[in-house]
């Protein structure tokens, strides 16, 4: 501390503290999450998130691009939970414009969304134990998503950022066999849940990890915003998929899993009760999916026509030029839509000018929201407690610094 | 006159060589097992079977930069791995491989020295190879290594006592320091002093994953919350050197446990001494490794807890449960 001055020197001396930082280059920070750290001993004076390493621009970038293409930025904010993602924008997209879905892209996209949610809870699980210090669940929780990613590779070709569903509907159809592909994994996955469940459920150093530490009150939750998986561990059960239901959740049955306790702990096992929810709506979701249907809105506004039908057909032809030169138009506006991410509340709130391209393009990101409590969940815990707590709050950084 | 002297030498040779060979592969065999508990190959590229690997390591380890923070000790961040890995290798002097073996009219013991306080020797040494750690963790200069060896040193006081008094058992029932009269005592007895001392057997294996800083016990070095902990900033045959020290002091772990409670190189004669004492310790080793596949860390208050409040009232209630019987009050 050479280049401190004297009055700075006497008062750090005076401290009996010492300042960290966790990150940005971390093991244990999920990504640049960088905390800055007060430390006495190991016990946690003051955390405080420092974000931004990954910010990308995408809210003006989105400014730029058609409506169609801006789907493709979603992908990139939340990576382990890109459909939801999609979802979000494209329903915002849909509401503005007033396009009727066809129902079964609607289930479809239920499916995928449901999916993916398994996946990204998937992950964290995995990731969550492993901060504890237990490697091996990472990587057969990586092996079950491995069987989610071979499902959206089948159907979008892509793993990781499949930019599946569009403003209408949906890039492609099902491939074939694919009823009988997730029918398989859904048939597994209970039994694999049930082999996670007893390497951390009958395991009392996991219980001693996680029980009262990173305690969030109700009241605290709703102040910073919080919501998903964190809220419903504090006894509020907010589900956007049952209290504004979009895509037909209201045709299906499901419970919402919450705890009242607040603690890391509570927040693993609604993470984990939620998973068994999700593969509920799969199962109820999938025999309604029939194997053949419409995919993508009939409207040709917004629909790229069928290849036979450009070569033979002029009006066909202008469609396909505008809607790739230009993109559609949407009417002036403005709208918000939110879903249910695995993190919580993915929402998008969009202005629009009546141009084919977005005047303003809002993300609201769950784990920008829930990285708030951070301060709060570690103040006078301990350094290994902050891990913990970052872990099950479940953050992604390209969704908290998009 | 030179005979004893070279024969002295021989062993310490042969012994630091098997304990070379022993960190080596066991090494292997971790990342092997590992491998396999987790749904990976682990190294199988070098040699047959990956068998060659720990060769291509040490000459990785041996290329490697030898870095050094400006802001570090020198002398004390260069003076910590040796410490460390000098302590662990020490503590084997005392352990007995096998029976005495009669060698051209000789009588050759399967230990290097033979001290009346071997077990005391064994502690002793096992001791002094946190202060490796500690020093490498304050040398460092660098806030991670601190809290490691700050972690290092909270533990060690925590458990170490409750591991003194997990063998006083055995020295109540044996009459002796002595780890080859020990031995010898179980082999005359018929009993391996597990039996009669199971709970302090527990308490013993606990400590001793705690003492070579093992899952669930690898709070020094905690690789989610302290980077690497005390060996941070080391690199190339620096942290080679730990990382012997580790792998040589979970040998040696296995080893005592071995010697005190599991009959050392006892066993049926179809197989020689020194294959059942290897036998043994490798299925410590393997325990060794399972647990760490298993189990997340313990938090370090929890550990202190558990040290101070749980495994050491047991630890001395037993013993005086052991001394009340040995010596006829009960």
């Amino acid at each position: 501390m050479a280049t401190d001055t004297p009055t700075d020197l006497r008062s750090a001396l005076s401290r009996d503290t010492m300042v960290i930082n966790l990150g940005p280059q971390h093991p244990a920070t999920h990504g640049v999450l960088r905390v800055r750290l007060e430390l006495d001993g190991e016990k946690v004076l003051r955390a405080d998130p420092v974000i931004g390493y990954l910010h990308t621009g995408f809210e003006k970038t989105a400014e730029t691009h058609t409506y169609q293409q801006a789907t493709t930025l979603t992908d990139r904010m939340d990576y382990l939970a890109p459909m939801s993602n999609n979802l979000a924008y494209v329903l915002a997209v849909e509401k503005l414009m007033g396009l009727e879905v066809p129902k079964r892209a609607q289930y479809i996209r239920v499916l995928f969304a449901e999916l993916t949610r398994i996946a990204s809870h998937l992950v964290w699980l995995g990731t969550a134990v492993m901060d504890l210090g237990a490697m091996s669940l990472f990587f057969y929780c990586f092996r079950e998503r491995e069987i989610i990613l071979d499902l959206v590779e089948a159907t979008t070709g892509v793993r990781m950022n499949p930019s599946y569903f569009r403003v209408g509907g949906l890039a492609y159809d099902l491939p074939e066999g694919f009823h009988s592909r997730c029918q398989a994994f859904m048939d597994d996955f209970p039994r694999w849940m049930t082999s996670f469940r007893g390497l951390i459920e009958k395991n009392p150093l996991v219980e001693d990890r996680l029980r009262g530490v990173g305690m969030l009150n109700r009241e605290q939750a709703l102040a910073l915003s919080v919501t998903g998986p964190m809220l419903r561990a504090t006894g509020f059960p907010l589900d956007l998929r049952r209290d504004e239901p979009y895509c037909f959740y209201d045709e299906f049955d499901f419970k919402v899993p919450t705890r009242t306790e607040g603690d890391s702990f509570a927040r693993m096992w609604v993470r984990i009760e939620e998973m068994y929810e999700s593969l509920s709506i799969l199962q109820q979701v999938l025999p309604k999916i029939s194997p053949q249907g419409p995919y993508m809105t009939a409207d040709r506004k917004v629909a790229l026509p069928p290849r036979e039908e450009i070569y033979g057909n002029m009006e066909a032809l202008i469609h396909q030029f505008k809607l790739v030169s230009q993109g559609f138009p949407v009417p002036k506006g403005e709208v918000y839509q939110g879903v249910e991410g695995p993190r919580g509340e993915m929402g998008f709130y969009l202005v629009s000018d009546g141009g084919p391209r977005p005047y303003r393009w809002r993300a609201r990101t769950p784990s920008f929201y829930n990285l708030q409590s951070l301060p709060d969940l570690c103040r006078g815990e301990l350094v290994a407690d902050v891990i913990v707590n970052i872990g099950t709050i479940d953050i992604v950084l390209g969704d908290v610094d998009k | 006159m030179i005979l004893p002297i070279v024969i002295l030498v021989v062993k310490i040779v042969v012994l630091i060589g098997i304990l070379m060979g022993g960190f080596a592969y066991t090494m292997l065999l971790e990342r092997r097992l590992l491998g396999f508990f987790q749904l990976r190959l682990g190294p199988n590229r070098v040699g047959p079977a990956g068998l060659l690997q720990p060769v291509a390591d040490g000459i990785k380890m041996m290329n490697k930069e030898d870095l050094m923070p400006t802001a570090a000790d020198p002398w004390v961040f260069r003076l910590a791995p040796v410490v460390a890995l000098t302590a662990a290798l020490a503590v084997d002097a005392v352990v007995p491989f096998g029976a005495p073996i009669h060698l051209f009219g000789l009588t050759i013991s399967l230990d290097i020295a033979n001290p009346s306080v071997g077990l005391l020797y064994a502690f002793a040494f096992s001791s002094l190879g946190v202060y490796g750690i500690v020093l490498g963790g304050w040398a460092s200069q660098n806030k991670y290594s601190l809290l490691g060896g700050i972690r290092s040193s909270a533990q060690v006081i925590s458990y170490e006592l409750a591991m003194g008094l997990s063998v006083m058992g055995v020295l109540v029932m044996t009459g002796t320091a002595n780890l080859e009269k020990i031995v010898q005592w179980q082999g005359a007895h018929h009993i391996w002093l597990f039996i009669p001392q199971i709970i302090p057997f527990l308490i013993f294996f606990f400590t001793a994953m705690a003492e070579t800083n093992r899952t669930p016990f690898d709070l020094p070095e905690a690789e989610s919350e302290l980077v690497a902990g005390y060996h941070t900033e080391y690199s190339g045959i620096r942290f080679a050197m730990y990382f012997i020290a580790e792998y040589v002091n979970m040998i040696t772990a296995s080893g005592l446990a071995v010697t005190l409670f599991f009959g050392g190189w006892l066993g049926f004669p179809f197989l020689p001494p020194i294959i059942w004492f290897l036998l043994k310790v490798g299925a410590f080793l393997l325990l060794f490794i399972w647990v760490r596949a298993t189990l997340p860390r313990f938090r370090y208050d929890h550990l202190m807890d558990f040290g101070w409040k749980v495994l050491l009232p047991i630890a001395f209630v037993y013993f005086l449960g052991t001394a009340a019987f040995a010596t006829g009050v009960l």
